[in-house]
């Protein structure tokens, strides 16, 4: 097992380099640069800032220089928040995501498994439709709609909450944004163990188990829904690393200084190096979650096995 | 907002008598963006920048509530004849957070470091009237030949000028003019910025930053004024979603929010009528002519149709809810030393789309030959609503229009390459006086989108750039802008105001044109 975990961060290195080299390229092709905006700069103070950050020189040779300074483990500086380093900024922002994110992950398996269990135990019962409906909206309705209408009921209507600002992560101010978030995680998440349950328990396995007389209640805990998390945990790995990653949505209506928004923000404002450091931690991030869903799946699954 | 504080000691006399309550003031202001550096070489140019700047550093003059100019640094100035010299004599008392005086070496040093090349800071050139700044901003002279000395062991400080520049103490209140802590710059390096390490000379120092969410300042206890500011601090949220501020503000975490979107104006204006503001602006919200041989839009005959065309009054109030200002003239109205001028649209709204009518029938267009337009504009829904009632007035005299947007990075890249027929551009004035957007239309400047060229125009600007007496230098700007208006050079179409909510029991916030309000003048009402 760890000879395969290591070889596949080894096989994550191509992977890497190659999402580097086209997010590298694909954003010098987009039009504009770090300094176009409204006020046209004069071309002195334009080739002054080109110099600054060397972006006066070839293109290969700006690549082997991001190359060289990522091995050292310099993202390089913002060219928008000049007071702070790609580094810095990922440092103070992913632990904030990352709390909200994980938050809204479990609540949504605390909340999205049981459901999906439940629906497709009471299989097109009223109770299934009521739930698959409920999920559905939840879908269905996007966070841009959510995000403003919890904070517009809980924060200015009823002043339950605050209505947005992260305060150090006090727990007020985590409620209204862990919520928004996990909506349509939940919702995901119970139509995806839905779907999978109801798979399960149609299988030859579950009628043997029915079978040999065992009670419903062990056959449901003891051999559906070990086999149906897979489905679950499958989806689990990208969306894992997408939530934790930060929800540029959540994070401008609620005011939270996590990273999502770097992600657009650093696209809009051509800020080259944010945007590469975000694409990087990402890539890592997918890649090393999706090892862990495949380790995982060897534990919930015993015929798969990674020995070899 | 007002949270209780204990003060020292009150716990201690709480068991044997009654101390008053006392109340931790602490201004809660709501910002559209994140300060890009308190380096102010770095800054990017965003409202909320100044606001915040102008709270932690101070220049040799400021500004009051209502946006007059008061001594700063500086308690009294001198300008020779010629109007080429000014010496500024600095306060006994000016010191930075960490009670360093601030000397005339201070503004020298950040002078020069706004404008040395390495520094690369974007509006640098707002210095260039200083003698030898865009020599030294091109790296044609070393930073040493700017025209700054420091004297009398740097409590005077004397300025040439290049030319004379009538808004040159008006520029002064902007942070390329502020002064920096040379000691903790050649202490620290490029670290000299890290809160660690920063010291400020305003009223405010900042004490914290987190990025994305706020940045906090407490009193500077070093600050010349100290006893007058009556704030324990600031705090200024980054709320990029207007929306959300305006939510914000609505549940009492805020006490002001710059900038709340236009369209919840009439909401607001009747729901916290106490709270909402709008005041009128230094900006003007236009649409850009391509004067470019081989465009429509270089056709006289054209451009003057669709200005006679335009219907600014249902811009401004069908269009856009009451929240900006019709406007038929590119100055807009109330700027300093200016008499606003104004397009002439004489006649009913009949008579000048039937003129309309001839002057494109004259230049060639009709229903067999329809005039085709590229309106370019940048992805806002406010832009495209805009966009969108242009096209529909223009639409009677048969003209056609194929309506492009794009994010601003690119919109303003295309439109600086001349691709476009029409475009839409908004210009905020630097500081407060018409040269700032009259040179716009000066030929060769950067920011003259459609290439207007007239040499009448540009000797205007030029003699007025030259001109002490202040009456008659008003005078030659105004007649370069009636020029431009009469060449119909742009589209005139709207003055920007500009909107905050502001907590009613606020005392010392004050509209003014520029949109500044100092912090330290402000205070809770008792």
């Amino acid at each position: 097992m760890l000879s395969y975990a290591f070889k596949r961060l080894l096989q994550a290195i191509p992977t890497l380099l190659i999402v580097i080299t086209l997010a590298f390229f694909l954003m010098r092709v987009a039009p504009g640069g770090p300094f176009d905006g409204e006020r046209a700069l004069p071309p002195d103070i334009e080739a002054n800032l080109m110099a600054a950050y060397h972006l006066d020189e070839p293109l290969p040779q700006q690549y082997l220089r991001y190359l060289g300074d990522l091995l050292q483990g310099d993202f390089g500086p913002s060219f928008k928040y000049k007071d702070f380093s790609v580094t810095d900024l990922i440092q103070q922002g992913f632990p904030v995501s990352l709390e909200i994110g994980g938050l809204a992950i479990l609540l949504a398996l605390a909340l999205g498994l049981p459901l999906g269990v439940i629906a497709a135990l009471k299989r097109n019962s009223a109770v299934d439709y009521a739930v698959m409906g409920t999920a559905l909206a939840g879908i269905a309705i996007p966070n841009f709609v959510v995000a403003p209408l919890l904070a517009l009921v809980f924060g200015v209507i009823l002043s339950w909450l605050p209505a947005g600002g992260w305060n150090g992560g006090a727990l007020p101010n985590l409620v209204l944004p862990v919520l928004a978030l996990s909506i349509q995680q939940i919702a995901y998440i119970a139509r995806i163990m839905r779907a999978s349950m109801i798979e399960v328990l149609g299988s030859h396995y579950i009628r043997t188990a029915r079978a040999k007389g065992l009670s419903e209640r062990l056959v449901v805990w003891r051999h559906a829904i070990r086999p149906a998390l897979l489905p679950v945990v499958s989806y689990l790995g990208p969306a894992i690393a997408g939530i934790i990653t930060g929800s540029v949505v959540i994070e401008q209506i609620f005011g939270i200084p996590g990273i999502g928004r770097y992600f657009v923000q650093g696209a809009l404002n051509r800020d080259y190096t944010l945007v590469m450091g975000t694409v990087v931690f990402y890539g890592a991030l997918i890649v090393l979650l999706n090892l862990i869903v495949d380790l995982l799946y060897s534990a919930l699954d015993p015929q798969i096995r990674y020995d070899d | 907002m007002r949270k209780p504080r204990l003060i020292a000691g009150s716990l201690l006399l709480a068991s044997t008598c009654l101390a008053p309550a006392a109340f931790a003031e602490t201004l809660d202001i709501g910002v559209t963006g994140e300060l890009a550096s308190f380096d102010t070489s770095q800054v990017s140019g965003g409202v909320w920048e100044s606001q915040i700047l102008m709270d932690v550093y101070e220049g040799l003059v400021k500004k009051s509530p209502d946006g007059r100019l008061l001594p700063g640094m500086a308690t009294s100035w001198e300008v020779s004849d010629d109007g080429l010299t000014y010496t500024f004599h600095l306060r006994e008392d000016a010191a930075w957070s960490d009670g360093e005086p601030v000397t005339a070496e201070d503004f020298v040093f950040g002078w020069r470091h706004l404008l040395d090349p390495a520094n690369a800071s974007k509006y640098a050139y707002l210095l260039y009237p200083v003698a030898g700044a865009e020599a030294v901003n091109t790296g044609e002279k070393p930073p040493e030949a700017l025209g700054v000395a420091s004297l009398d062991d740097g409590r005077t400080l004397r300025v040439t000028l290049d030319a004379p520049t009538p808004y040159f103490l008006q520029q002064l209140t902007h942070y390329t003019a502020y002064p920096l802590p040379k000691h903790t710059l050649e202490r620290y390096g490029d670290d000299w910025v890290k809160l660690d390490h920063i010291v400020t000379n305003g009223a405010f120092t900042p004490v914290e930053w987190v990025s994305q969410s706020h940045i906090d300042v407490r009193p500077n206890p070093e600050y010349y004024d100290a006893d007058a500011v009556t704030l324990d601090g600031v705090t200024y949220h980054t709320i990029e979603d207007r929306n959300a501020g305006v939510s914000r503000f609505r549940a009492g975490e805020l006490d002001v929010m710059r900038e709340y979107s236009s369209s919840m104006y009439e909401l607001l204006r009747d729901e916290l009528p106490g709270a909402t503001h709008m005041s009128t602006y230094l900006g003007s919200y236009y649409y850009v002519f391509n004067h470019r041989d081989g465009h429509p839009t270089a056709d006289p005959r054209v451009r003057e149709a669709l200005n006679l065309a335009t219907r600014r009054r249902v811009l401004s109030e069908q269009i856009m809810g009451g929240t900006f200002q019709p406007a038929l003239s590119f100055v807009p109205d109330g700027i300093a030393h200016y008499d606003a001028q104004a397009m002439n649209l004489e006649g009913d709204m009949d008579a000048r789309m039937s003129r309309a009518r001839e002057l494109l029938e004259a230049a060639g267009y009709g229903p067999d030959h329809p005039l085709h337009l590229r309106l370019r504009y940048n992805t806002t829904d406010e832009h495209k609503k805009i966009a969108v009632a242009m096209a529909a007035m223009w639409r009677p005299l048969g003209v056609e229009v194929e309506m492009i947007n794009a994010e601003a990075t690119v919109h303003y890249q295309t439109i600086q390459e001349g691709d476009f027929d029409i475009a839409r551009a908004g210009w905020i004035a630097d500081y407060n006086d018409a040269e700032n957007f009259l040179t716009l239309l000066h030929t060769g400047v950067g920011n003259n989108y459609g290439a207007y060229a007239n040499p009448d125009y540009d000797a205007l600007l030029d003699r007025a750039a030259e001109t002490l007496d202040l009456d008659a230098r008003q005078q030659l700007l105004q007649r370069a802008e009636a020029l431009a208006l009469e060449d119909d050079a742009l589209i005139p179409m709207l003055y920007y105001v500009s909107r905050n909510l502001v907590n009613p029991a606020l005392e010392g916030w004050e509209d003014n044109i520029e949109d500044d309000h100092p912090s330290r003048w402000v205070h809770f009402a008792d």
